[in-house]
């Protein structure tokens, strides 16, 4: 019996490996089918994560751009809340878009519960309404510095950076890339558009 | 700037509002509960379709100061209705710094020849379709997001399955067109024949599409969603029920889980009694035909 056990989970870990590490994409609502697309492009095998067996099968998870609210309650709901907290602390990595970062970050005011795992403050939509979006060429320090296009919709506003965070592109005065270990958070949307270098850069973060 | 890429920022935040529900308010409180229930955004106005229907007077955009106060009680962004070609009422919700202007058959239509030209706008619009021709001369003209029409402030979620059956047929039908017939698609569609190319090419509508009009229970909802819609309005369904906060929470848990129906049942448990439904054959306006 206990063998069996064994051999059953040998297999299963062959078969894992066989098949490649996947990379999660929080599938709750929001720019999920962006991000799997972008994921998909750069040849990532790509899940998207609905529930707690899913997370499972996943090395690396995205938390997409979308409203930031709604995805903390519908964490909770799916049970995915504490799993993925739990996931990250052991060293998962995760990478948050907009709403994403916002999760990531230090809870504020609202009634927003964030998963508080980067030692970051964030202002929600500090950029302004829909109406004050904007799109802007930046610099990032990946593994060499690129310049990339960066939508900001709605956008949260970093307003503190904790020591143990490298701060990777600023807009102006304000950090909108951040990285802290095994967490990285962006304040645009590296999904909107046809540029998959953060991608490619997330995707070496889970391989590596 | 030698950006590689640029994008519709219009586009852009409906991309973000994808597998969400958004839910008519009327007041400070409604939005509050719409937010606490998982909205993804709400729409302010004065009266619910139901009671715009029940009312039969000429219904207008809502009161600036109602829709301020609503923006001011929630974080989550909010919509607000326009009358179809009122390109003022347009540039005042503009000012007031909304997140989407509807541009809305359910309120009494200014123009009947043009809708507003929407490109000239920062702010995004959405507008109702019944078929692709109108989705796509709704694009051209610049909105940024689709909804069908269905039949709003009915309860009845028939013609909204009837509008989104039609679009995607309609999308269907364009992949075996050769050159001459989809030139043809587009004179009698009225709209570029880029668009219907693109249109083909993609087996899709360019922007965002939810779905709107007669959804009032978590299985209509996730009905929608199974059909390849990105998410849904809800509109009467919410707050004309009996107990507005469970509805809501049920409706957005079934969107987020439309393809699992042991969810869909658990959230549709013990809701009470769903918004009185009406047949369409019995009502004196029909909303979808206003429009062109």
């Amino acid at each position: 019996m206990q063998w069996k056990g064994r051999k059953f989970l040998l297999l299963k870990r062959i078969m894992q490996s066989a098949v490649g590490k996947k990379i999660g994409v929080l599938g709750l609502q929001g720019s999920i089918r962006e991000h799997v697309a972008a994921l998909r492009a750069c040849g990532a095998t790509v899940v998207e994560v609905l529930t707690a067996a899913d997370l499972e099968r996943v090395c690396g998870l995205i938390i997409p751009g979308g409203e930031s609210t709604t995805i903390s309650k519908l964490m909770r709901r799916a049970g995915l809340f504490d799993e993925v907290r739990a996931r990250a602390l052991n060293g998962m990595p995760v990478w948050g878009t907009c709403a994403g970062m916002i999760l990531l970050a230090q809870g504020g005011e609202s009634e927003m519960e964030p998963l508080a795992l980067m030692d970051l403050e964030v202002e929600r939509n500090a950029y302004g309404r829909q109406v004050d979006s904007f799109q802007e060429s930046v610099l990032l320090e990946l593994t060499e510095e690129v310049l990339f296009p960066a939508v900001f919709i709605r956008a949260p506003k970093v307003s503190r950076v904790g020591e143990g965070v490298k701060v990777l592109a600023k807009c102006g005065d304000s950090p909108i890339m951040c990285r802290q270990g095994n967490l990285l958070a962006t304040s645009f949307h590296p999904e909107l558009t046809d540029d998959r270098r953060v991608h490619e850069y997330f995707i070496q973060m889970c391989n590596g | 700037m030698n950006d590689r890429t640029h994008v519709d920022l219009k586009k852009g935040l409906a991309q973000m509002l994808k597998r969400g529900v958004i839910m008519d308010v009327v007041n400070p409180e409604q939005a509050r509960i719409a937010e606490q229930a998982g909205a993804i955004a709400v729409m302010a106005l004065e009266r619910v379709p139901a009671d715009i229907r029940a009312d039969g007077k000429v219904a207008r955009m809502s009161d600036p100061g109602m829709i301020k106060g609503i923006m001011a009680a929630v974080t989550i962004p909010v919509m607000a209705k326009i009358r179809i070609g009122h390109f003022v009422e347009a540039q005042v919700l503009e000012s007031l710094g909304v997140d989407y202007i509807d541009e809305s058959e359910v309120l009494t239509p200014a123009d009947n020849e043009f809708h507003v030209d929407k490109s000239g706008f920062k702010v995004p619009f959405v507008c109702g379709a019944t078929c692709l021709g109108e989705a796509l001369r709704r694009v051209n003209e610049g909105a940024a997001m689709i909804r069908t029409k269905g039949e709003a402030g009915t309860g009845n979620v028939v013609e909204a399955v009837r509008h989104w059956r039609k679009i995607t047929g309609e999308i269907a039908a364009l992949r075996d067109m050769d050159e001459r017939a989809l030139s043809a698609a587009a004179r009698e569609m009225r709209v570029p024949l880029e668009l219907v190319v693109a249109v083909r090419d993609a087996g899709k509508l360019p922007v965002v599409n939810f779905a709107a009009g007669g959804i009032a229970t978590p299985a209509d909802a996730a009905m929608m969603m199974q059909m390849g819609c990105d998410g849904v309005f809800v509109g009467s369904g919410i707050f004309k029920s009996e107990n507005p906060a469970a509805v809501a929470r049920a409706i957005v848990e079934a969107v987020m889980h439309f393809d699992d129906p042991a969810v869909i049942a658990r959230v549709s448990e013990n809701l009470g009694n769903a918004m009185e439904g009406q047949e369409i054959s019995s009502i004196e306006t029909n909303y979808a035909e206003r429009g062109w």
